[in-house]
């Protein structure tokens, strides 16, 4: 799977609480999560990020607060994937259980600039920044990480598994 | 080569003898935990699993309490969701408002979770019972969702720090200060999908309150879960409260740790950290002892029973109020805590100098209501986050400390120490 986006940059330590602020879960609808991502950090990016676009943060991204709100969020505003030098063990897990792709690269997460355009081959595991001309390696998921990347997330796998019909 | 407490429990709610760190394993999860903000989303995962029922009525704890008492439509909307859910599924265990308070005072509080147990939960903090021995991590909506529908989970036996504390605490210095310090060193990526150890003579003599005050904030080290010694304090404390048997795990002499950390006490001050994040530490003695708007003292770091009392002897012993310039927010972590305080006077205590006392609930730290920050306004809290916005305006600044270095605060109308009253 091929994806193409523009870089939103971002820091060390991006925590669940500048993602998706606390006073807006009180819904769980990913459109209105979107229209306020990031928004007390970087007041232009919800209202101007576009479908496909790509988060490129640095190490712990998605540090604190469990809620799922925030990769949904991110996921409901159009980003196609996030790429960072390390990420948070919960919303590493949220990112994969909701389908959102995320990669783990140090030197692909430094090098790329604001508005860098970057294509990634998610089956690969590459990212390629067509400014550098680069292509970078991003860290490989455990098989079972895998699968359930491949399913779509963790409800269709485990409905799968179950043996329930999709 | 011997094993550390995470391995050993993982182990044993596995199908394996044994398991390592770095191994991924599936096992069954004794509780499963969600609050009023992660279980509307974990219903919602759980109804598009398709099961039906869930696995096991007894074990899973839906505990309102981050916008509960319900602060806005939504929020009761909220709310609704998970009693009906607990209704439907003939859940065993009911939290209600007026009956429960904070998930991770009242689960532990009502010996609910216990030694050796598996615990998730949706919640980040769900890593506070280690302090009783339990393997706990918090996960997200839909990881909670599938262990309600399936019983088990996946899990990467975690690494694990070992964090040793010698020497003799000092007077105002307690487990919020152990931590903070612990977390100032190895900053708040340093425990990043670890388990942390706590161990010394430091953590022998500590009370069951301060242990859950520094297992609390292992997330904010990015650690998976944290373990207290099982001793005679956590004996203790656990035996009474009890619901069903459970297996003391104690970590082997020549377990594998990645790294060890030593901590003297005997020269530890009174901690804060400082905004915007966790880590950023310093002793009480170098901080610019800053105007202060409100101080909140309260959270599931910092919301107990021993809490509170050092807040009461510091009123009675200086016969103080608290600064008349200062919104001082006193929240009791459960119904509980509420009642005890209730009956030692230091409700009215506190009322009388000065503080708003409320219901039981998460409210301020998460900046959800109780007590929400205008910008560029100064907190002193007993809670556990200082991110930007956390609670409340992005350029509110939040400065975490223990409920001494609170009190003290409230009383003077800015940072300061309590030997300063």
């Amino acid at each position: 799977m091929k994806l193409e986006g523009k870089v939103w940059k971002y820091g060390d330590n991006i925590d669940t609480d500048v993602i998706i602020p606390a006073r807006y879960l009180v819904t769980t609808d990913p459109k209105v999560l979107a229209a306020h991502c990031m928004e007390d950090l970087d007041e232009s990016f919800a209202k101007s990020v576009q479908p496909g676009d790509i988060m490129v943060g640095g190490a712990n991204f998605g540090c604190g607060s469990s809620r799922e709100h925030a990769p949904i969020s991110i996921k409901g505003a159009g980003v196609s994937c996030i790429i960072a030098e390390s990420f948070a063990r919960i919303f590493f897990r949220n990112a994969i259980n909701i389908g959102l792709p995320i990669l783990e690269s140090v030197e692909a997460a430094r090098d790329a600039q604001p508005g860098d355009s970057l294509s990634v081959n998610l089956t690969a595991g590459t990212i390629t920044n067509a400014r550098t001309g680069k292509t970078y390696q991003a860290n490989p998921f455990p098989p079972f990480v895998l699968q359930i990347i491949e399913a779509g997330g963790l409800v269709p796998y485990t409905r799968h598994n179950l043996g329930i019909e999709i | 080569m011997g094993k550390t407490l995470a391995e050993k429990i993982i182990a044993a709610h596995s199908d394996q003898a044994e398991v390592s760190a770095g191994d991924l394993v599936t096992v069954d999860v004794t509780v499963v935990m969600a609050n009023d903000i992660t279980a509307p989303i974990a219903i919602e995962a759980f109804n598009a699993v398709g099961v039906g029922e869930v696995y096991n009525p007894d074990n899973i704890m839906l505990v309102p309490s981050h916008f509960a008492p319900n602060k806005d439509i939504k929020s009761a909307e909220q709310t609704r969701t998970l009693a009906t859910f607990a209704e439907a599924q003939a859940l065993t265990h009911r939290f209600q408002v007026g009956r429960a308070g904070i998930e991770h005072v009242v689960l532990p509080e009502r010996g609910l979770v216990l030694p050796g147990d598996l615990v998730i939960g949706g919640d980040s903090h769900t890593c506070t019972y280690g302090a009783v021995g339990a393997f706990a991590t918090g996960m997200g909506s839909t990881d909670i969702a599938v262990a309600m529908a399936t019983g088990k989970t996946w899990l990467r036996v975690p690494e694990t720090m070992k964090f040793v504390y010698n020497g003799q605490r000092q007077r105002w210095v307690y487990g919020k200060d152990m931590i903070l310090r612990t977390i100032g060193e190895i900053t708040v990526d340093g425990a990043l999908y670890r388990s942390m150890e706590f161990t010394g003579m430091g953590i022998a003599d500590l009370p069951m309150s301060d242990r859950l005050t520094m297992t609390n904030m292992v997330i904010e080290a990015g650690g998976k879960c944290g373990f207290m010694p099982f001793d005679e304090v956590t004996q203790a404390y656990v035996e009474p409260r009890a619901t069903r048997p459970y297996t003391p795990y104690f970590a082997d002499d020549d377990a594998e740790y990645c790294s060890v950390h030593e901590f003297d006490l005997s020269t530890m001050e009174p901690q804060v950290a400082c905004p915007y994040s966790p880590d950023n530490v310093h002793p009480i003695s170098q901080i610019k002892p800053e105007k202060v708007d409100q101080v909140f003292i309260g959270s599931c770091t910092n919301g107990r029973f021993e809490d509170l009392a050092i807040v009461a002897d510091i009123l009675q012993q200086t016969g103080r109020e608290f600064h008349p310039d200062v919104r001082v927010m006193i929240i009791p972590g459960s119904q509980a805590v509420y009642l005890d305080a209730l009956r030692q006077g230091w409700i009215e205590l506190f009322t009388l100098a000065g503080a708003a006392v409320s219901v039981s609930t998460c409210g301020p730290c998460l900046g959800g209501h109780m007590g929400v920050l205008a910008g560029e306004e100064v907190c002193v809290s007993t809670s556990n986050r200082n991110f930007r916005g956390r609670m409340g305006h992005r350029d509110a600044r939040v400065f975490l400390a223990n409920p001494a270095i609170a009190a003290a605060s409230a009383i003077m109308g800015r940072l300061a120490h309590p030997d300063e009253l």
